[in-house]
């Protein structure tokens, strides 16, 4: 964590790493696609329209680990005071609210031909929908104010708030009746057949990359404005 | 003030914010129990056949009711539009008719959320049909051993 504070060796890491996390995320999203779009067998009662499945649970699941992520930098920043964790909250926040907004629109497309509705306010669609609004929220504050820092305050504080809304989505499928069905995934096992849940996991490994490289990418970016700005700053005090 | 003092108090002011941090923490944790306390009832998609019959709902009010189309129940009514069927939680069982179009994976067996009201025979008019799906996946070869063997697994009803 320490070593990382450093936003010059924060930099030359992530510089580093975001090709190879680049490069095995798009080879194991290209692999898991083709399985499950190609290989892998049609549902018993959804038909074809299972394969939506590859995409829709990886979003989902990113959605809901970059929220976990982002709160958790929001935390150490305003804790700790770590540089780069401010940078990590506003890095993440637009890839988190990009794959919500994925696992919205594919669950949407799912739900026409399966349950017969483009739409319902049920438990799970309604708190998944609130996760996409408290990344919009996050964003919005980021840039709210002149100051950076006062932004980034704001931010963190709804990003941590924001967290309640985790374990309401995860479990809002056991606490209420939801037209959504519950985990096919648990600890005890899947009710997924292995064929269908071999490319699920691995496009999910390859989604999961996909997410740690953008976010590196932006973090570096937003850290090289910083730099950019500060050293814009000292010439202007100078002159 | 010496460098040792600062830093000592640097520690402290660290600490003192983690400390907020855990309390606002366990603040919100609270707030959220409540809420979701409060909300129990209020959240629910669709009540059950044994929901319906132990708090009935107002003969006015639309409501959703959710389980599963008991097998060998559903009948088409002459006019071709309209369906008679059950849907029961295992427990107790309400007949439902619905006129419309249905959706694809409506059949004996599977989860089904109707919305309707609940007409003063005790049977539910459906104006909105939706079909539930369940957890299980599998590709249809394996969906017909199972039913072969009789495992199939079977959404419960919730």
């Amino acid at each position: 964590m320490h070593a990382l504070a450093n936003p010059a060796r924060f930099r030359r890491l992530a510089e580093a790493l975001t090709p190879w996390l680049a490069g095995a995320g798009l080879l194991l999203v290209g692999t898991g696609l083709f399985i499950g779009l190609v290989l892998a067998p049609a549902d018993y009662l959804q038909g074809q329209s299972v394969r939506i499945m590859y995409v829709h649970v990886p979003a989902a699941w990113l959605a809901l680990g970059g929220y976990l992520g982002m709160a958790l930098a929001a935390l150490t920043a305003r804790i700790w005071k770590h540089p780069v964790a401010d940078v990590a909250v506003h890095a993440i926040a637009p890839v988190g609210a990009t794959f919500a907004a994925v696992c919205l629109l594919t669950g949407s497309i799912w739900g026409r031909p399966t349950w017969g509705t483009w739409w319902q306010w049920d438990g799970r669609l309604t708190s998944m929908l609130l996760l996409f609004f408290l990344y919009l929220g996050v964003i919005a504050l980021l840039s709210a104010w002149d100051d950076r820092a006062q932004g980034a305050r704001a931010a963190g504080l709804l990003a941590i708030v924001g967290t309640i809304n985790l374990p309401i989505i995860k479990f809002s499928v056991e606490w209420w009746n939801t037209l959504h069905q519950p985990a096919s995934i648990r600890l005890s096992g899947s009710s997924i057949h292995a064929a269908m849940l071999q490319p699920l996991l691995i496009s999910a490994i390859g989604f999961a990359l996909l997410f740690a490289a953008a976010v590196f990418m932006r973090m570096r970016a937003i850290l090289a404005e910083q730099q950019r700005e500060a050293r814009l700053r000292r010439r202007a005090v100078a002159a | 003030m010496t460098a040792r003092t600062s830093s000592a108090s640097l520690r402290s002011a660290k600490r003192q914010r983690l400390l907020l941090g855990i309390l606002a923490l366990a603040a919100l944790l609270a707030a959220g129990v409540i809420a979701l306390f409060a909300l129990q009832d209020r959240a629910t998609f669709f009540y059950s056949p044994s929901d319906l019959a132990s708090r009935p709902p107002a003969p006015t009010a639309e409501v959703r009711l959710g389980g599963l189309v008991k097998e060998g129940s559903v009948v088409r009514r002459p006019d071709g539009l309209t369906l008679d069927f059950v849907v029961t939680d295992l427990a107790r069982e309400t007949r439902v008719s619905y006129s419309g179009l249905v959706p694809d994976l409506f059949r004996e067996g599977q989860g089904v959320v109707a919305t309707g009201r609940l007409a003063p025979d005790g049977h539910f008019e459906a104006r909105e049909l939706l079909a539930r799906h369940d957890e299980n996946y599998m590709p249809p070869e394996v969906a017909q051993a199972l039913q072969k063997s009789g495992a199939m697994p079977h959404e419960a009803a919730r």
